[in-house]
Parts: C-alpha cells; structure tokens; sequence
C-alpha cells in the first residue's frame, strides 16, 4: 500500500477536475458532493492502509520513498517528484484525508442550494491534492509546491461568495490579504530554500537533514536558514507578526474554516518546522524565537478572543492561540508534542468550526453571539458535539486537548524555564474562558433572538453525524500520548513512534534537565485547578449574571476597546507598511521613474537616431561637386598616409 | 633638353591639375566644368609624354593618343548629355540640377 | 642660362597662368579661348620634349577639334553671364581651393622626395627617335593593335551615342 501512495494525491486531482470541468452541467448535487468525498474517502483508506504496513515494519524501514518522476534536472540539481512515507508524514496524511472527509460529508449538506456548489467541492479537493503534496512531498521543492498551492486555495475559497460583502470590504479583499501576506512569509521561505541549497548542495531532506547532523555548519549560516523557514511559518500557520489573515479568512464558507484555517493548512508551518527538526535543533538562538514568538501569540491572541462578538471570529483568534502553542512546543524541542498538539487541536478544532456552522445555519447566517441564547433545546445534538469540544480545548483531563497541552506546559516548564510555562497557563485559563464564554452566550441563558424571524433548527443527519465522529476522536485521540509521568518511561506511544524523525535533532539538544515527577505532577494540577476554576467563572457571568461582565468592560473602556480591535494591528499595518509602499509606488516610482526615466530613455534613443539621421542625411545634397569635394578630401588624406609612411 | 630637371615638368604638371580640380569644385556652369575636365587631362598628358621623353620610350606617347581619343569622346557625349539636360531645365547651372538628393 | 631654359620657363608660365586665368573668368567663352591659350603652350612643352607627333595632334585634336566643339555649344546654349565667382556658398568654394593647394603641395613634397632624377640620365637621341611618328606608329600598331582597334569602336559609339542624345525628339 506504500507504493500507493500516489493515489492520495491523484485522485482528488481527479476529483478536481472532473468537479470544476462538468461541475456545472452535472445538476445533481448529492452526485457532486460524492464524488467530492469519496475521492478522500478512498485517500484516507489508502493512507491508513500505508499506516497499518509501516506498524508492521521493523523501526529502522519504517521511511520509505516512493519515486514518481524526475522533476527538475538542472545541471547540478536534481530534483525528482517523490513521496517520503514515513512516520511524520503517516500521521499528518491520515489528519489531512480522515478529517478532510468528514469535512466534505458535512459540506454536502451545508453548502446545498449555493450556486457554485460544484465549484466549492472542486476547490476542496484541489486543496487536499495540494496539502498532501506538501505533507508527503521528500524535498522542500514538493513540499513548496504544496504550500503555495494550499495558499492558492486558500485564496479561492476565502473568496467563494466573491460577490459579498464583508465587514468593511469584500470577500475578495479578504482572501487577497490571506493571499499577499501568505505570499511574504512564502518570500522568506523562498529565502531559506535558496540558503539551504547554497550550503547544502541539495534540497532532498534525507540528504539535507544527514548533512545538517554530520557536518559543522557555521553558525551564522544555519541561524539564518532556521529564520527564513520560519518566517514562511509564521505567514502560512498566522503567528506574530504575519497572523492578521486568519480572522479576515472567516469570510469564507465555514467548512472552509474548519478545513483549512483549522485542522490542516495552518498546521503546515507547524509540521516544516517539525521536519526540519535538525535545523532547528542547530540553532539554539533562533529556537528560543520560536518559542517566545509562540507563547507571545498565543496569549495576546487568546486576550483578543476574549471580547469578540462574532462566532467564527472567536474561534479563528483561538486558532491562532492554539498555534501559538504548538510553535512554543517545538520551540524548546519538544517537537513530537507540537504535533500532537496539531492531532488533537485538529479533531476539536474542527469540531467546533463545524458546529458553529451548524449553528450559523440553524439561525440564518446570523453570525453575532449577542443575537443567540438558549439554542440548546433547539440544536441538541450541536450542542452536546460543542460542549464536549470546548472542554477538550479547555484542557479538561481525560479529554485529548489535556493531555496535548499538558505535554506543551511541562515541556516549557523543562527547557524554557518556570516563566514559559506560567505564560502557558495563564493562556490556558484565558481560552477555557473564552470558550465557556462561547458556550454560554450561545447555547445558555434568555434568547436573544427574535422569534418571528428567526427559526433555529437542527441540521441534517449529513452534518451532524461527521460532528459525533469528531466527537469521539477528540476524547479518545489523547490516549495515545500518555505522559510518561503517568504511563512509564516508554508509555507515551505517539512519541515513541515519531522518535526515530526527531532522534538527531534531539542528539543536538540538552534536553529535560533532571526534573522530578513530583514537579510535573504539581504544575499539572496547578493549572487543572486554572482551568476549571476559568471555567466556572465564565459559566458563572455569562450564564447566571451577564452585568457583571458589562460593569468590567465598562470600567476597563480603553482594554476593552483596545482587545475588540484587536490591538489595531490592521491599522498600523495599513498606515506602516501598505500605505507608504502605495504612495511611494505610485508617487516615485509610476510617475517619475517609470514615465520620467525608463520613457525617457526609449524616447530619447529614439528621438536621438531621428535627430542624427536628419542631420546626415543633408550630405546628399544632390549637387555633383558637393561629392567631389568630399572626393578630394579622401585623396588628399590618402595622399597623406603616404606621405607618413614613406 | 637635358638641361631642364624632369622636376620641373611634373610639378607644372601638378600645378595645372591642382588649378583644374579647383575650377571643377567652384565654377557653377556645366560646360567650364568640363573645360576643367580637360585641363586635368591635359595635365596627365604632359606627365606622361615627360616621362616617355627622358626614358626615351616611345610608349608613353602612344598613351597620350588613347587619352586624347577618349578624351575627345567623352566631351562629345558630355556636351551632348548638356544640350539634352538643357532643352528640359532651361539652364546649365549645376546648382540647380539636383535631383540627386534625398 | 641657355635657350632651352628660356623657353621653357616662357612656356610653362603661359600655360600656367592661362589655367588659372581660365577658371576665374565671368564669362564662359573667355575661359574656352583662355584654355585654348593653354592648349598652345602644352604644344610648345611637347616640342620642347621632341614629341613632334603628340604637339601637332596636340593643336589638331585639342585646340582645333575639341575647343570648337565647346565654343559651338556654349554659343548655342547662350547662357547668361554667370554671378560673380564668389557671390554666394563662400565658405565651400575656399574650402575647395584650399584642399586643391594641399593636395599639389602633398603631389609637390612626393615628387621632390621621388627625385627621379637621380636616377634617371635621359639620352637625347633616344628621345628624339621616340617622338617620331615612326616609332609611335610602330609601337601603335603591333603591341598595342587592339587597343587602337578598340578606340575606333568608342569613337564610333561616342558618334551614335551623341547623336541620338542631342537630337530633338520626333514629333
């Protein structure tokens, strides 16, 4: 089934096209929409089969290449398209086509009556070809070839009702801002692919990465490299400073959100950061960057999330958080934990985006929280999938988001010291409240609705029975990863199965200084105790006693202006940044350089022939004797010459 | 003879060569154009039969009587050329004969 | 100072000035009968060289045949008097002088550096024995038979191609 693997990429290809050339004459949607989904269907069944084959093997063949053609052969370069079926790349395949079909289920019922139905589930599948491209591509340009083309779908879906209007602009100018600042950090990962081959003579990551562990790099050069590849990470996965796409992304049709602005596209920077794990690791000074850069966006993205009103907004800004969290993980080395983190963050994630889909279409778009309340008795099954998806956020224990943000908080208490994982904790009692506040104001409480207009019902079988699935996963999915506090030194399995991908990194590393269970056992329970208590005092205001949270933000009007702006980010982005390059495009160099300079120099090489040409031309003044004294100037320089060389 | 340097044949020579090729570069009528002409080739003459009499070779004349001969041709034909030129233009003045021209 | 020097230095002058006499008159016809003046002296420096043949087809060819053809065109023609030589285009005509004045003092430089002299000791009698028309017509009519041949036949065309240039057309 390794072999296969192609399969996983080709068929939604198929899918793709065979959606977006007779899409729109094939008018059955049920037809449409399966053919959408089964095309992941099958992917994931080949995924998981490739998965049960590598158990099987012994831990030193569990990497295997799958070459399809040679690419790119340039001189001394060659590049060959080919899959790299290993452990990592497993795990992140069976996220991306196990979630991304019970997406597409979902989406046959949540997108039906849209126009452009057809369109929607080609796009959908054009993404999956495009992240599994990435996911299993063996060298960086397979890989970049899926990040971009991820960021190209990105941009159609975002935009998909291109004729609506959204907050202040349009769909289209949302889903060109995802698009252009995708597109800068997309430069320096351009960047740290050219570096990498510079010093590397290779852009193959099991010759990159053998290199990277055998030979001494200097110092300078491989810190540079770890910062360009991380730079395209913080644009593609919406960290500090490249993370203002993400919230304008909510523009997009929800499931869109919880594909790809959740479960999947985002956690691309996540999982090249965890590929090039040697890099990092050789690049103590650009991994505390990493790190500081994620506890940074994770909290002050979780204090935004705080007050925002609009559904998708809230849990686009714990996206972010989220995140942040897994960039902190591979920050202080504990990669394996950042892709847990990824795993259990996509199944609630998920679940949440999809329920609040299910919500939005219960109450007819309507999308402000502050027009809900109650829906519980309306949207049972919603609200039972959500409930349960905000205790996994939340780190409830015995949910999969416990176990993966435990493992997060311990190991930057470790190797990031006690000030790492206090900023951790605090993040993790802001996004239990946050998300009760979530819970409360939707599903609790008086309705603020107004039932004549309004008739919330619950969605279809198609819609709800993809939200128990992810239900399930996001209790059962943190199972896996035990901490060994609790399950022995070898009873984490996750980690067990990706030690092998991080094994030379963590060879560079200092790692887990000596620590006593007793510690670990402390924080744990410390922020357990952060926790519920968060989220006994979001159910306590939201649901019982709405005034008080009124009085704070009344008190505290400057804070609460500055988080439901989110910190006006956009607004000094457009006046430091877009505004001077506009002016200055269109000032300098439009009007001076381009018409002044460039035109100038063309016209004036033209005007210039014509000038001269005029004055030549009056040598042929048609008078015989004009030529023949020309004749005599010739002889007599002849003559001249002679007369020198005699 | 035998007195007088051969210089000074050839530099007489020159000299009405030189005043001929003046008097093509400045005179305006066609016909003192070529008179000109023909006081160039009378020049080549003069060297010419120098020449053939301090060598004592008489092949230097039998030249001269060939650029005699064309000589009288080509005034034949270039006045002929004048007289055609003129029943058109009404004039013998080169200046206004340039058709030449760009 | 002897006889032949004399004549020499009254015969080139004439010839000389006459030249440039020629090229500054107003008036065509002066300047045909001024080159016709030249044509004399040239036939004087022929003799004085002993080419008997070249001086007296000299005046038959030149100054009888040729200067007749002129002065006959130039008084059909009537041309008006032309404008005084340097009343317009001043700067080209000077600059047409003074290249000719640079290229004879260059030919002049290259003649003195030649120094034929030197090298050459005439003979007179052999000078005189080529001059004759016996030797020319010698020379004419063996080695160089085709060429004379040759010239019979341009002036032949030189007939025809007169001819059908000047004469009026058919009405």
């Amino acid at each position: 089934m390794i072999n296969l693997i192609y399969l996983t990429t080709l068929l939604p290809l198929l899918g793709f096209l065979i959606n977006g050339l007779l899409g729109r004459k094939i008018k059955n949607e049920k037809v449409i929409g399966i053919i959408g989904s089964a095309t992941i269907g099958i992917s994931f069944l080949v995924v998981l089969g490739a998965f049960i084959q590598t158990i099987g093997l012994p831990v030193e063949e569990r990497s295997n290449t799958v070459n399809l053609f040679s690419w790119l052969s340039v001189g001394g370069l060659q590049i060959k398209f080919a899959y790299l079926v290993d452990q990592l790349s497993l795990t992140m395949s069976l996220i991306v086509t196990g979630v991304g079909f019970l997406i597409h289920v979902y989406s046959i019922g949540y997108m039906r009556g849209d126009k452009g139905y057809w369109r929607f589930f080609a796009y959908l599948n054009l993404f999956i070809f495009a992240m599994m491209n990435l996911v299993l591509g063996d060298n960086f340009v397979v890989l970049f070839l899926g990040w971009e083309g991820v960021g190209l779908c990105s941009y159609l879906l975002i935009g998909f009702w291109y004729d609506r209007k959204y907050e202040k602009g349009t769909t289209s100018q949302a889903a060109k801002k995802a698009f252009v600042v995708n597109r800068i950090g997309d430069f320096g990962f351009l960047l740290g692919m050219f570096l990498i081959y510079m010093t590397f003579d290779s852009l193959n990551f099991k010759e990159v990465f053998s290199r990277a562990a055998s030979f001494p790099i200097a110092e300078s050069t491989i810190g540079l490299i770890a910062l360009f590849l991380f730079i395209g990470a913080t644009g593609k996965s919406a960290q500090i400073p490249l993370f203002v796409w993400l919230p304008d992304a909510m523009a997009g049709p929800t499931p869109v959100s919880a594909l790809i602005h959740a479960a999947t596209m985002v956690t691309a920077g996540v999982y090249m950061v965890s590929r090039a794990s040697i890099i990092f690791a050789s690049a103590p000074a650009i991994m505390t960057v990493v790190a500081v850069i994620g506890l940074l966006t994770a909290v002050i993205a979780a204090t935004i999330g705080l007050v925002q009103n609009d559904i998708k907004k809230v849990l686009a800004y714990s996206t972010v958080s989220q995140l942040g969290y897994m960039f902190l993980a591979a920050g202080v080395g504990a990669f394996s934990a950042s892709i847990f983190h990824v795993i259990t963050h996509a199944f609630f994630k998920a679940l949440l985006f999809l329920g609040a889909g299910s919500v939005i279409h219960g109450m007819h778009e309507e999308q402000n929280i502050q027009k809900y309340g109650g829906l519980k008795k309306y949207l049972p099954k919603t609200y039972f999938t959500f409930f349960i998806a905000a205790l996994a956020i939340s780190g409830v224990p015995g949910f999969s988001g416990f176990f993966s943000k435990d493992e997060i908080l311990w190991s930057a208490y470790a190797n990031g010291g006690f000030v790492f994982w206090l900023i951790g904790a605090i993040t993790a009692m802001l996004t239990a409240f946050y998300m009760f506040r979530l819970v409360s104001l939707t599903f609790y409480g008086k309705e603020r609705f107004d039932h004549n207009h309004v008739h919330p019902h619950e969605s279809p079988a198609v819609m709800t029975v993809p939200l128990i699935i992810l239900a399930v996963l996001s209790v059962i999915g943190g199972y896996i990863g035990l901490p060994k506090v609790f399950a022995g030194e070898h009873g984490n399995l996750f980690e067990g199965w990706l030690e092998p991908i991080y094994a030379p990194a963590m060879n560079k590393l200092a790692m887990y200084g000596e620590h006593t269970h007793l510690e670990e056992i402390l924080l744990m329970t410390v922020s357990i105790a952060a926790v519920l208590s968060a989220i006994y005092f979001a159910l306590y205001i939201y649901r019982k006693n709405p005034q008080i949270a009124e009085n704070v933000s009344g008190k505290f009007k400057g804070l609460y202006n500055l988080l439901l702006n989110k910190y006006f980010v956009d607004e000094i982005y457009e006046a430091a940044v877009v505004q001077p390059i506009q002016n200055g495009s269109e000032k300098f160099l439009w009007k001076i350089f381009d018409v002044k300079f460039i035109d100038g120099i063309v016209n004036g090489t033209a005007s210039l022939v014509e000038k001269g040409s005029g004055v030549i031309r009056k040598i042929q003044t048609g008078v015989a004797q004009s030529y023949a004294v020309v004749m005599m100037i010739g002889i007599a320089i002849v003559l001249l010459w002679l007369i020198l060389s005699l | 003879m035998t007195s007088i340097p051969m210089e000074y044949y050839l530099i007489l020579s020159a000299f009405m060569f030189c005043v001929g090729v003046a008097g093509v570069l400045i005179r305006r009528n066609a016909i003192v154009v070529f008179m000109c002409i023909e006081l160039m080739l009378n020049s080549a003459n003069l060297t010419f039969v120098t020449f053939s009499s301090y060598l004592g070779n008489s092949i230097g004349q039998v030249f001269v009587f060939f650029v005699m001969t064309v000589s009288a041709a080509e005034a034949a034909v270039g006045l002929a050329i004048i007289i055609a030129i003129f029943r058109n233009k009404k004039t013998v003045n080169i200046d206004e004969i340039n058709i030449f021209k760009w | 100072m002897n006889i032949q020097l004399i004549l020499f230095i009254v015969l080139a002058s004439v010839g000389a000035i006459s030249s440039v006499v020629m090229i500054t008159r107003k008036h065509a016809v002066i300047s045909a009968v001024f080159l016709v003046l030249n044509f004399f002296a040239l036939a004087g420096l022929y003799l004085l060289l002993n080419a008997q043949f070249i001086a007296v087809v000299q005046v038959i060819v030149y100054a009888g045949a040729i200067m007749v053809l002129f002065l006959f065109v130039l008084m059909l023609l009537n041309t008006e008097t032309e404008h005084k030589l340097f009343a317009d285009k001043r700067a080209i005509k000077l600059f047409a002088i003074l290249i000719s004045a640079f290229v004879f003092v260059q030919v002049a430089y290259l003649i003195f550096h030649g120094n034929p002299s030197r090298s050459l000791t005439p003979d007179e009698a052999a000078s005189v024995k080529a001059g004759t028309i016996q030797a020319i017509g010698q020379q004419l009519y063996t080695n160089y038979i085709i060429p004379f041949e040759v010239a019979g036949f341009l002036l032949l065309a030189t007939t025809i191609g007169a001819l059908v240039l000047a004469k009026k057309k058919f009405e």
